[in-house]
């Protein structure tokens, strides 16, 4: 290779005539090319690792699978990598098949010589259940964190490999939510065939920093905080995608990506500010898509604490609240009222639930009932950050802050810094506060036990402290019993309590956007906010 | 001479100390730690959270990661980033070219229109020419960058459809980083198409980058120049008869630099700085867009790494700067 230092001006010379008499070559080669314009840079190439959106919309979304999926747009839990299932009636025995003639990706180090099979899911388990896993860990730092922060460990007791397309998960106990578990980004199935090689190479990290997946896209290249390409894997058990490259065009800035998205130097883009929404829906080139969100953004009230030990007081300030005003003011009518924790899209959603009406003057009597008839003093703190759900904490907090005034609660806004404002959450240091939750899974699972679970009391997650023993009995059977239905009606019954007891003032779920241009076909919105490209196409 | 540099050389010592001490100081005065950072409304196992803790080695008292730090450093050793696990040397050196290039052209432009405009204002004192060149300059000095950058994005990317919005080549160039300088490395691979692509994408950032410097120079320029305008020799040089240009350029303009070269050094400080808010705004892959989101990420050896670095980078650009003056201007000597 040319070593920069001794290039003469003479060689510059000469490579610029050349280049100059080749450009015409280089014109039109990005035929079938989409350009995603995402928010920011992954974490790293793996799936196991991370836990942020921006990395599993970058690796585990186009180049990874897990055995089973969620259908696009919706959280129903489809065939993937695993063809079909069986539950055992004791709901602590899952038996998956596994698809067969998948073919995993491959690069300059690795050609794989055999398709999926059960090692492969082995593997990828093992990998971060058994702390002496030869690559359980190579570097500081390493964790693998939804599965830690899931507490997997607890629920999953072994896995067996019945024959090569038949695997068996045992659990320690039924946890009917298991299922959804498995669709999540962190139970992506990896190479056993490509760890060994590069283990026999001496250079096992590598293949935790070039991607081998089953996934609709291989790894081409990325240039660090700049692009990431992929390219469409012809072998793709699903179906070759219909475009041949896939470039993430890392833009940070939300109105550099909305400039690139109008100029056409991307063809998506990934969260658009709400204040720019009006002008791409009058862009007669771009086409603006929303989604309800799998999320919910509301107030607790830290039950340990006076006066929120009183529930007349809990259900005085929600009735005290108004939402309405609320979402018109801080969503822009970008969103819906809640009244559950739990958002309406999510099945088991309970419908029947009487929202607390805006009604001060019920406020004030349920107050004075509870010996408050003069209010009281308060810190309310806010969130000092914008959230999917929840666009303008301060904006939220100044209209509660009016709101309560009127029934003679007195709210002194209050906030920290955003890592410091969940970090003193989990003391219990607050009397109430504004918080809220994106789901990962759809399951309703997902929602009630680490946001209202006596669980996550200790573990700082019930920002409210509110353990309740008829609920966490309500939850704790519905996620041990194994048909939807049953656990649906177990999940509304739990829901009339979370109303009645009022933990929370359920405030809203927001709605999410992606903007994109006319001539991108096939789009469709993912309910656990991942950008999904196999299925698009580009017409003009 | 060599007395000098040895003097400015020992003073590097103290400076690296307190480079790293407020370095270290400033990103741990900032309420959060990078791992609960990562941990979002779920919150953390809190088996994971104290392993990686200790793995980062914060849980140690502060004094001690201190130590230990400027230890690390001083055996050549950055450590790695606590998001990406990458080392920090090894992060800076693939994105600072990026940054270089910026800081280049930024500069190039803002002396190749600052020097001249200054002369003019100069020369053609209390002239609507001087009154132009001051105003546009101290708009251009007061324009925040960030807004100043969406200004010109909207103008001529969005409205006039002339530049690229932003980073730094069109994407279906893939060019192979053997420099890590874009235009470079375009003109090693031989395509001018290439080549075109990376130079447009550069005229957004090296405006909005550029024009601080530019003002400051402009200013600087047109100061300089009046005072030596005024003095005898150039009053000699006129009644001797040269040509005007002479007399400006060659006698007046050379005198007048030395504080403009001095300016232009405290420039490199300014542009590295500026180049945090222009890499954000055009999605420039250097260090600038680097360093802020291992601020929000609490990442603290990438955020040390990285000032140390630049700071390192800083002091020699003055030294260089210093020793100039001499070349410039023989009459003054070190030693």
């Amino acid at each position: 290779m040319m070593r920069v230092e001794n290039v003469s001006p003479r060689t510059v010379l000469a490579a610029v005539a050349l280049a100059i008499s080749l450009c015409a070559a280089f014109a039109a080669s990005a035929k079938g090319t989409l350009v995603y314009c995402s928010e920011g840079s992954p974490e790293g190439f793996q799936p196991q690792f991370f836990s942020t959106g921006t990395t599993f919309d970058a690796v585990s979304v186009p180049m990874f699978n897990r055995l089973v999926q969620f259908e696009i747009g919706t959280t129903n839990i489809v065939p993937a990598l695993a063809e079909s299932w069986t539950v055992a009636p004791d709901g602590k025995t899952y038996t998956f098949k596994l698809r067969k003639g998948v073919a995993f990706h491959s690069n300059a180090n690795f050609k794989p010589t055999r398709d999926f099979n059960a090692d492969d899911v082995l593997f990828s388990w093992y990998r971060m259940a058994d702390d002496s896993h030869p690559f359980h860990k190579f570097t500081a730092g390493q964790t693998f964190a939804y599965f830690d922060d899931m507490g997997m460990k607890n629920i999953v007791g072994k896995v067996e490999k019945l024959d090569d397309y038949t695997v068996r998960f045992v659990l320690k106990r039924p946890e009917a939510p298991f299922l959804a578990d498995m669709a999540m980004d962190f139970a992506s199935i990896l190479s056993k065939e490509y760890f060994d090689a590069m283990m026999k190479k001496g250079t096992p990290n590598a293949a935790d920093v070039y991607p081998i997946g089953t996934g609709p896209f291989e790894f081409v290249s990325y240039q660090k905080d700049a692009t990431i390409r992929y390219r469409a894997f012809d072998r793709y058990w699903n179906g070759r995608p219909k475009i041949d490259n896939l470039i993430y065009s890392i833009t940070r800035d939300a109105t550099a990506r909305y400039a690139k998205l109008k100029t056409g130097e991307c063809q998506v883009m990934a969260f658009p500010k709400p204040a720019d929404l009006d002008a791409m829906r009058k862009d007669r080139d771009l086409v603006v898509q929303r989604k309800e969100g799998l999320n919910v953004g509301y107030i607790a009230f830290n039950v340990e604490k006076k006066p929120f030990d009183s529930k007349l007081v809990r259900q005085a300030l929600n009735y005290a609240t108004n939402k309405e005003a609320i979402l018109k003011a801080v969503y822009e009518g970008n969103g819906q009222v809640a009244k559950n924790p739990i958002p309406p899209i999510l099945w088991g959603y309970n419908d029947a639930v009487q929202d607390y009406a805006y009604d001060p003057a019920k406020a004030k009597a349920l107050l004075a009932q509870a010996g408050y008839a003069n209010g009281f003093e308060i810190d309310l703190w806010y969130l000092p950050v914008t959230r999917p759900y929840n666009p303008d904490g301060k904006r939220m907090a100044e209209l509660i802050q009016a709101d309560w005034a009127k029934v003679g609660v007195r709210a002194n806004l209050v906030t920290y810094e955003w890592a410091e404002y969940r970090k003193r959450s989990k003391t219990g240091e607050q009397a109430v506060m504004m918080f809220g939750w994106s789901g990962d899974n759809g399951d309703p699972d997902n929602f009630f036990v680490p946001l209202l679970g006596c669980e996550a009391v200790k573990g700082g997650g019930n920002v409210s402290r509110w353990c309740n023993k008829p609920f966490e009995d309500l939850i704790i059977k519905a996620a041990q019993t194994p048909q939807q239905a049953d656990r649906a009606k177990l999940y509304e019954q739990a829901q009339v309590i979370v109303h009645d007891e009022a933990p929370w003032i359920p405030i809203a779920h927001s709605v999410r956007f992606d903007a994109l241009r006319k001539e991108v076909h096939g789009y469709r919105m993912d309910a656990t906010a991942h950008h999904y490209f196999d299925k698009v196409d580009l017409a003009p | 001479m060599l007395r000098f540099v040895l003097r400015r050389l020992a003073l590097i010592v103290p400076t690296f100390l307190g480079v790293t001490l407020l370095a270290f100081a400033l990103i741990h005065l900032i309420p959060g730690d990078p791992v609960e950072n990562v941990s979002g409304e779920r919150g953390m196992d809190p088996a994971r959270r104290a392993r990686l803790m200790h793995e980062f080695g914060l849980d140690r008292p502060l004094a001690v990661q201190y130590a230990s730090y400027v230890g690390q450093v001083l055996r050549g050793d950055l450590g790695s980033s606590l998001t990406t696990h990458e080392s920090v040397a090894h992060e800076f050196a693939t994105l600072f070219p990026a940054t270089v290039e910026l800081a280049t052209f930024a500069l190039l432009f803002a002396l190749a229109v600052g020097l001249p405009a200054g002369v003019i204002a100069a020369v053609k004192r209390n002239t609507p020419a001087d009154y132009a060149v001051m105003g546009v300059s101290l708009t251009g000095y007061s324009m925040p960058i960030f807004w100043w950058a969406l200004l010109l994005i909207l103008f001529f990317s969005v409205h006039l459809g002339w530049t690229p919005v932003s980073g730094r080549i069109a994407v279906q160039y893939d060019v192979p980083a053997l420099t890590g300088f874009m235009l470079l490395d375009t003109l090693l691979a031989g395509d001018a198409a290439a080549f075109r692509s990376a130079l447009s994408h550069l005229v957004l950032p090296t405006i909005a980058l550029g024009t601080i410097p530019l003002a400051v120079i402009a200013r600087m320029t047109r100061s300089a120049m009046l005072e030596v305008l005024r003095e005898d020799f150039v009053r000699a040089a006129r009644a001797k008869g040269l040509p005007r240009w002479r007399v400006i350029v060659v006698h007046a303009l050379r005198n007048a630099l030395i504080p403009v070269v001095t300016v232009v050094g405290l420039q490199v400080g300014l542009l590295l700085s500026g180049a945090i808010l222009t890499e954000t705004i055009f999605s420039w892959p250097g260090v600038g867009n680097w360093l802020i989101h291992g601020v929000q990420s609490r990442d603290y050896p990438v955020v040390q790494g990285g000032i140390l670095l630049i700071a390192a980078i800083v002091i020699v650009v003055n030294l260089v700067v210093d020793m100039l003056y001499g070349v410039i201007n023989p009459r003054i000597r070190h030693g």
